[in-house]
């Protein structure tokens, strides 16, 4: 029993801690600056300046925005079922940040004797993960919306939920063309084998658009916020939340936005390679250590196009209605991933 | 039917062919519109770090004047009050003492003078009635204020820096005007 302990690699721990650590502020500070750029972007595009007030450009607006949040009374409503009504923030925020695990940040540093690896879990199957856990996401909003004891919230609760579910038949259907190229579920692997060939973007375009368009979808964004159409169900499945349980809501959404953002550069835009340079010739020139801090500076700016991406198209469509959502989720985007599965399927066999 | 105006056009209720249906090159080209605004100008003034210039003949916040010698212009006839359409200006009257030439103009002045800037809708219609050239308004308008109270401009906010004894000021608030 001592030895087992003994022989348990401490050091990987406490290198998996730090690193869990790092992760989540970082995801919370980009979430956080996510609310700025967003507001900022919006106002460009509607020739606005956005805001501007607190400190050069606006930067500690969303400091402020917290501070306020975090100033507001805490309602609990008489009629809510108390213990899922505070659950539901908690599980929409904790699904969010648990898809981060698979990720592979960069490729590893070489410190102190040991390869650290910027992942925190590199398990085989990283794409079912991802999956289960975004599955998950929706009874952070489907609870909360439950929980409320209000029609609007439950109205648009059931919304949120039956767009997910339908869509990430979808996106399940694109992945599986991809994986079909890759013969891997884990995403280092799908990395390493973009940094020696093609990016995927470039064998799947239609898979990647397929996949684009469902992670609007998941992330609840617009044109597929119908969860949260306010001129129609006043706010949507968070109506009833107040301070900063309300905080959590909005944050898990562009947690999600950033983490989503994440696995499409991984699966589709090469993760953490860095374009037009081939980093194994890198790594000889300028050391380990230099090249894997590039990597994550290479995937950061791939995840900050993605992430203007949704901002972007935010701003510019408009809502579809729920018909019009279903038809394209179920009538449009299933037989097309079918079509791009069974495609790829016969390219891959005619290639032998 | 005759179109009221050039720019009429007839809603186009075709059904929407394959291309249409596609809906992705109008999405681009929804989205390039959206990007090509992210450049333009934009109106808006940061208004306490940069001031929009105004019109000379702009009404804004109104001003007791002084003659040269510093001397109260008004007389307290109350023209302005009758002329006021809101009902925004009050004054009280009072006669001027020996040994008071110096601080006001007539033998009549304004003891209280009183204008509520919440009423004044700024027509300048006090500053045409004034028969002894006693109240302009100025370029400036009302700062906010978090009482009702701190609307109602008395004479110590009305009036001018007096020429004689606070030159400085009066220089100041004179400023590029002549």
């Amino acid at each position: 029993m001592h030895l087992t302990l003994l022989a348990f690699d401490w050091v990987l721990l406490l290198e998996k801690a730090v690193l869990i650590l790092i992760i989540i502020s970082v995801s919370l500070l980009v979430a956080m600056y996510e609310t700025w750029g967003e507001r900022k972007v919006a106002a460009f595009m509607q020739d606005r300046r956005g805001p501007n007030r607190a400190g050069p450009g606006g930067v500690f607006q969303p400091l402020a925005d917290g501070l306020k949040l975090f100033m507001k009374e805490e309602i609990i409503p008489l009629s809510s079922s108390r213990f899922l009504f505070v659950l539901g923030p908690g599980l929409a925020m904790l699904t969010a940040m648990m898809t981060s695990a698979v990720v592979p940040w960069s490729s590893h540093f070489h410190l102190w004797g040991r390869d650290i690896s910027m992942q925190i879990a590199d398990v085989n199957i990283g794409i079912l993960y991802i999956f289960g856990v975004v599955s998950m996401g929706v009874y952070g909003i489907m609870i909360g919306g439950w929980a409320s004891n209000n029609k609007f919230s439950l109205l648009a609760a059931i919304r949120g939920a039956s767009q997910i579910i339908s869509y990430e038949l979808a996106m399940g259907l694109s992945i599986i063309a991809l994986l079909m190229i890759t013969g891997s579920l884990s995403l280092k692997t799908i990395v390493e084998q973009q940094q020696v060939g093609h990016y995927y973007v470039l064998l799947q375009p239609l898979g990647f658009l397929i996949f684009l368009i469902c992670a609007f979808a998941e992330c609840n964004r617009t044109p597929f916020d119908l969860s949260e159409a306010e001129n129609e169900l006043n706010f949507g499945y968070h109506q009833e939340y107040s301070s900063m349980k309300l905080g959590f809501y909005l944050f898990a959404e562009y947690v999600n936005m950033f983490i989503s953002s994440a696995v499409m550069a991984t699966l589709y835009w090469g993760g953490y390679d860095i374009p037009f340079v081939n980093d194994a010739s890198l790594v000889q020139s300028m050391g380990q250590n230099p090249v894997a801090i590039l990597q994550v500076v290479s995937l950061f700016v791939k995840i900050v196009i993605f992430i203007f991406f949704f901002m972007w198209v935010r701003w510019t469509i408009p809502r579809f209605r729920y018909d019009q959502l279903m038809r394209l989720g179920w009538k449009v985007l299933i037989p097309l991933a079918l079509f791009n599965m069974l495609a790829t399927g016969a390219f891959i066999l005619w290639r032998g | 039917m005759q179109p009221l105006t050039s720019r009429a056009k007839a809603v186009d209720r075709k059904p929407m062919n394959l291309w249409e249906r596609m809906y992705i090159p109008a999405i681009a080209k929804g989205m390039s519109i959206t990007f090509g605004h992210m450049f333009k100008k934009k109106p808006t003034v940061n208004y306490p770090e940069k001031k929009r210039p105004f019109s000379p003949v702009f009404r804004g916040l109104h001003v007791l004047n002084r003659d040269e010698q510093g001397r109260e212009r008004c007389t307290a006839c109350g023209l302005c009050a009758v002329a006021c359409p809101a009902e925004a200006i009050t004054m009280e009257a009072a006669e001027r003492l020996p040994g008071e030439e110096n601080l006001y103009r007539e033998e009549k002045y304004a003891a209280k003078y009183e204008i509520n800037m919440l009423r004044c809708i700024f027509c300048g219609l006090c500053e045409e009635a004034c028969p002894k050239d006693a109240i302009y308004l100025s370029e400036t308008f009302a700062p906010s204020n978090y009482t009702r109270k701190g609307f109602i401009y008395g004479k110590e906010e009305l009036l001018i820096p007096d020429p004689v004894t606070q030159p400085e000021e009066f220089a100041k608030a004179k400023g590029q005007r002549h």
